[in-house]
């Protein structure tokens, strides 16, 4: 044990750089910081819910290994990663040896994966501790979490309310001081918008930029591994670690990284054009959304950025195209959930037994009803007959998606929007309103559509309810380094304005906790 | 079990005309899968050539094999195709235990070679123009094992089992255009295109072409229209024929079949047919419920292949000699007669040779060998000789165990018999059958004494030059000996016991 | 473009292989009418000129080399099956024939 006397609490609220400087420098453990971390999961996720599964064992070992490392020194010391032994959490989209992984459905309950993706490898590379597996909407397909089989996860900025989705457990792990870093996937938006309605940084990267091998696929052409953390160079950080080309993702970008960390440690918007994207903003957007969205254009501006007004007038298609394009590739790459090879197998309760009818039960059983609706309206769309007027016209939109980007970014180096037209909505609200659900997603999808990349970072409170809003940075294609430049800026200079994190003020989890407890022992 | 009318083949000709058309998979020989790295091995124990990617694990994402490219192009050339610009992958969506994903990965409307046409040498030495509609790329499946049926097959079984060993074995599948004008020779046709192919992409090295291990496997599509008509009869599609002898058969027996469907003033039904080799004859196949909606769509996991000009011609120049051409060069080389290298083409056996030759055979014994031992044994097996089980070593051992003197030719042909009846090796059937010439010198020499005295002119026209003479001496001596002698021998005595030499 | 219909939704279901009961069935072409008539839009937006997008980003010839890589024992390839037998996955009867 080291003789420092930062506090667990203390520890918890630094971040991942902090973290890895105390780490460097000696002055905490890595098996403190991720006991530090299991203990406030302990307290806190009976009210959160973030995590499905929690990995202490093998958590600890990985930080005891690094602390030993450390504690030697030498020239293995000298290669440590510089995140080594800062714990992160994983969403359970995500395979990894040693941990069941869900994707949040039955019909993987108890499934262990026979090999690691390629994000986890990179973070066991690093020595970083994985703390466990995050929840999310079954199949990452929601924007609310609610559609987990394994329960909603809740916002820590109001329990009563949904934390974003689909990546809601990995955003609400982070925001709840569950964990440092996490990771998250994008197909829509499932890594912004948590980060929006959570008052957490989360990136989806350029399409390319991280392997997807061994992130369970929801739409193939749309899907993203992100980082989910608490400040933009955090983001930078594990982008950092996690991107980079992947042999065995065909898509990967083949061209090595841009120093993200250095663009965030170097953020500067002087003189920069920043786009507002017509399209995305005033009607449909709550005012208080709006209100902080301007809030943060005039803190650009007297930084000394251009701020100019952009128009995607095929934005308005995105929505459609993506929910055309997302449920049929979909609906391909969830066939394989068929009771053979892994998983549920379910028998029908009457009639023949064929292995048709077992995998039609096992689907029927292992499937929620938000996963069977995109797979039949994917099914529907690639079907004979309507691919034309469906899938086919929605890649056409694709195209006209990325003419507007490309237009947009002749006239800004970056563009600016909220992330999601509202702040978290109370659990249950638009649980039997799939449309209402979908228009969550209406300024993230555009980014995924075109493979270009997407920041969101905590943007101050909605003057009406008090809680999180997200602002968006878009870049073109390749240019992530351009986010975290001018996404650092704008984290400064908001931050100056509050007068610390915007995390700062959320609730008290653990008091809230002790109180219910309270309650409970009175009763 | 299959009570199909059938009519005559010479009636069903007299009625109608029949079109063909054919889907040839070709199985690459790369050491690789197609969208993964493990082995392209045959014959392994199940489930053990995978890894997580041939088993449709979740999150597993593939990646094209190089390899499997060029060899497509490569068949593409050899069929004279036009090799596509720029071509991608598509996910054919269908549910069956035997496909992991339950899609295939292949190519749907972009197929990486297109138009191309296939000369078939038939038997008299008419050529046949095969027009190739497109060879494109695609993975293989799995194996299914039907269980507790009593013939294992998919009906009545109770339930199956499933290896992925050749899920995700690169393919070739070749699909032609309609062929029109074969008349009553298509079922040669038939079964000359398909040794065509054969032979194309064992020529190329880029399949182990056996068929008997369904490296090249042929669904055969057959319809008849009456004489005159332009417009095409029903198809039917024979899948699962799986050796040359069976293809021929096979388009045989659905002529003979549809006749008489058409015939009896039914519609033919369009539908997969399962050839029986048994039986030699086809049954209606199951009827798959998404046979009609496959729901196609661009693989958003894998990128498009661009082949640029330059390396389609790289790969053109690296292309090994055609089947024809080389069948003129052999023929050269070999010195056969036209007759005997055409008996050689048509029996099927110009690889078997060659391989023969290669390990250590001469052109004349190979041929001798093959012609005229195997292909009769083959016949009367009623497989093709290639698939009897008898490798080119085993032909030059049994060779040279009788140029040795060991074993005369009737011996050997014992020996063969032997080594197909999986006794052992040829030495180990000698030993077993005590099948050893003498070859003692001592009691030759004295039956050679006894011939040449009981034949004094003979004796004189050998002297003499006369070498077609000795014939009657070694008779005498086989005749004293019984045929255990090693006529070779005898003769090499004869020579030297009269002073002649060669 | 067409309404889609309960009759759609049960051959639908059949294509993708999930069983749905009949009040399934109701419920389900209630909400993807409404989620295809929000969509519709899509089908007018661009011209014949415009091409298709299938990849966000253009990549192209992404190959590997024809090396073997790892693979798994038969023990670890069926460790997830829901039955095996022989080292071999386990299924019912495909045909129905009981």
């Amino acid at each position: 044990m080291t003789e420092q006397n930062t506090s667990a609490d203390t520890l918890i609220r630094l971040s991942a750089a902090q973290l890895s400087e105390k780490l460097r420098a000696g002055e905490v453990t890595a098996v403190e910081v991720t006991q530090a971390y299991l203990d406030r999961i302990a307290a806190v996720d009976g009210q959160v819910n973030a995590f499905l599964h929690v990995n202490a064992g093998e958590a600890l070992a990985v930080a005891a290994e690094v602390d030993a490392i450390r504690a030697a020194g030498g020239a293995e010391a000298e290669a440590l990663h510089q995140l080594a032994g800062v714990p992160i959490a994983v969403k359970d989209l995500i395979v990894t040896i040693g941990q069941p992984t869900t994707a949040g459905s039955k019909i993987l309950e108890g499934w262990h994966s026979p090999y690691d993706a390629t994000v986890v490898e990179r973070l066991r590379a690093a020595k970083m501790p994985i703390l466990g597996k995050t929840n999310l909407d079954e199949f990452a397909m929601g924007s609310s979490t609610e559609h987990s089989a394994y329960g909603p996860t809740r916002n820590p900025w109001d329990l009563d309310r949904i934390p974003g989705g689909s990546g809601g457990g990995s955003a609400a792990a982070v925001a709840a001081f569950e964990a440092p870093l996490a990771l998250g996937t994008d197909t829509g938006g499932s890594i912004r918008q948590p980060g929006a309605v959570t008052g957490t940084v989360g990136v989806k990267p350029t399409y390319g930029s991280v392997s997807r091998y061994g992130a369970i696929a929801m739409a193939s052409s749309l899907d993203q591994i992100g980082p989910v953390t608490r400040t933009v160079l955090d983001s930078a950080l594990l982008h950092q670690v996690i991107g980079g080309h992947d042999p065995r993702d065909s898509t990967s970008l083949p061209e090595p990284l841009e120093d993200l960390v250095a663009a965030a440690k170097t953020g500067n918007v002087e003189g920069l054009r920043i786009g507002i994207i017509k399209e995305l903003h005033g009607e449909g957007y709550q005012a208080g959304v709006e209100n902080r969205f301007n809030d943060a254009l005039e803190l650009l501006k007297e930084a000394g950025a251009e701020i100019v007004e952009v128009s995607c007038p095929n934005f308005q298609y995105a929505l459609g195209a993506y929910y055309l394009i997302m449920p049929s590739e979909a609906s391909s790459n969830l066939a394989k959930f068929d009771g053979v090879r892994y998983g549920l197998r379910v028998l029908p309760e009457d009639g023949p037994m064929t292995i048709e009818r077992v995998m039609g039960a096992t689907r029927a059983a292992g499937f929620g009803d938000e996963v069977k609706r995109r797979i039949i309206l994917g099914t529907y769309a690639l079907s004979a007959g309507y691919y034309d007027a469906y899938y086919g016209s929605a890649q056409k939109v694709r195209t006209l998606v990325q003419r507007d980007f490309e237009a947009a970014f002749a006239q800004a180096d970056v563009l600016i929007s909220p992330t999601a037209p509202t702040t978290a909505f109370p659990l249950g609200e638009k649980l039997d309103d799939p449309l209402a659900m979908y228009l969550n997603d209406v300024a993230t999808i555009p980014a995924n559509l075109a493979g270009v990349p997407g920041l969101s970072l905590p943007g101050g409170l909605a003057d009406e309810d008090g809680l999180p809003v997200g602002i968006q940075l878009l870049a073109p294609a390749r240019e992530d380094a351009r986010l975290y430049r001018v996404g650092a800026v704008l984290e400064s200079l908001l931050e100056a304005k509050w007068g610390g994190p915007l995390l700062a003020q959320a609730p008290d989890l653990a008091a809230a906790a002790a109180e219910t407890l309270e309650t409970q022992e009175a009763k | 079990m299959n009570t199909d009318a059938v009519l005559s083949f010479d009636e069903a000709m007299e009625k109608y005309d029949p079109v063909l058309g054919f889907e040839v998979h070709v199985e690459l020989n790369t050491k690789t899968k197609m969208f993964s790295s493990a082995p392209n091995v045959f014959g392994d124990e199940p489930n053990t050539n995978v890894n997580e990617v041939d088993l449709g694990m979740p999150g597993v994402l593939p990646v094209v094999n190089r390899t499997a490219i060029e060899s497509s192009i490569k068949i593409g050339l050899a069929l004279n195709c036009k090799i596509a610009e720029s071509c991608r992958f598509a996910r054919k969506q269908y549910f069956y235990p035997d496909t992991p994903k339950n899609f295939q990965t292949s190519q749907y409307d972009e197929p990486i070679a297109y138009d191309g046409y296939l000369d078939v040498e038939l038997e008299d030495g008419t050529v046949f123009r095969v027009e190739i509609e497109r060879a494109h790329m695609e993975e293989d499946a799995g194996k299914l094992t039907h269980m507790g049926g009593a013939t294992g097959r998919i009906q009545g079984a109770d339930f199956s089992l499933v290896d992925y060993n050749r899920a995700g074995v690169p393919l070739v599948e070749i699909v032609t255009k309609p062929i029109e004008g074969a008349g009553s020779r298509a079922p040669e046709l038939a079964k000359a295109y398909v040794a065509a192919v054969r032979e194309i992409v064992k020529n190329l090295g880029v399949s182990d072409a056996k068929m008997e291990r369904g490296n090249v496997r042929c669904d055969a599509n057959v319809s008849l229209r009456p004489h005159g008509r332009e417009r095409f009869g029903i198809r039917s599609e024979t899948k699962n024929v799986n050796s040359l002898r069976a293809v021929e058969h096979a388009v045989r027996y659905e002529i003979q079949r549809h006749a008489a469907v058409l015939d009896s003033g039914e519609p033919v039904i369009q539908e997969t047919r399962h050839w029986h080799e048994d039986t030699r004859t086809t049954t209606s196949g199951r009827a798959k419920s998404d046979a009609d909606d496959y729901r196609y769509f661009p693989e958003p996991d894998l990128v498009p292949v661009v082949a640029s000009r330059e390396w389609v011609e790289q790969i053109r120049a690296t292309l090994p000699e055609p089947p024809a051409e080389r069948r003129k060069r052999l023929k050269a080389d070999w010195g056969y007669s036209d007759l005997e290298f055409r008996d050689v083409v048509n029996a099927g056996v110009l690889d078997e040779i060659e391989e023969t030759i290669a390990a250590g055979a001469t052109a004349s014994v190979a041929r001798k060998w093959w012609m005229g031992e195997i292909v009769g044994r083959a016949k009367a097996a009623d497989v093709d000789p290639g698939q009897l089980g008898v490798e080119a070593a085993t032909v030059v051992e049994l060779s040279r165990m009788v140029e040795a003197g060991k074993i005369n030719n009737k011996m050997a042909s014992q020996v063969l018999d032997g080594v197909l009846a999986g006794e052992g090796t040829p030495e180990e059937i000698v030993e077993k059958r005590g099948l050893a010439v003498v070859s003692d010198d001592g009691p030759l020499l004295e039956a050679i004494d006894a011939a040449l005295a009981a034949q004094p002119d003979v004796a004189e026209k050998i002297r003499g030059g006369k070498m077609q003479a000795i014939g009657a001496i070694v008779g005498g001596v086989m005749k004293a000996t019984r045929g255990q002698a090693d006529a070779g021998r005898v003769k090499e005595l004869i020579l030297e016991k009269l002073g002649v030499s060669v | 473009m067409a309404a889609i219909n309960r009759d759609d939704v049960a051959h639908l279901a059949r294509l993708a292989h999930i069983e749905m009961s009949a009040e399934e069935l109701d419920r389900m072409a209630g909400e993807l009418a409404v989620i295809v008539d929000s969509v519709k839009s899509v089908s007018e937006a661009a011209g014949d000129d415009v091409p298709a997008t299938s990849h966000p980003i253009p990549l192209t010839n992404v190959f590997r080399d024809d090396v073997v890589g790892h693979t798994f024992t038969a023990k670890q390839a069926l460790s997830g099956a829901p039955d095996s037998d022989e080292n071999r996955f386990k299924v019912p009867a495909i045909l129905d024939e009981a």
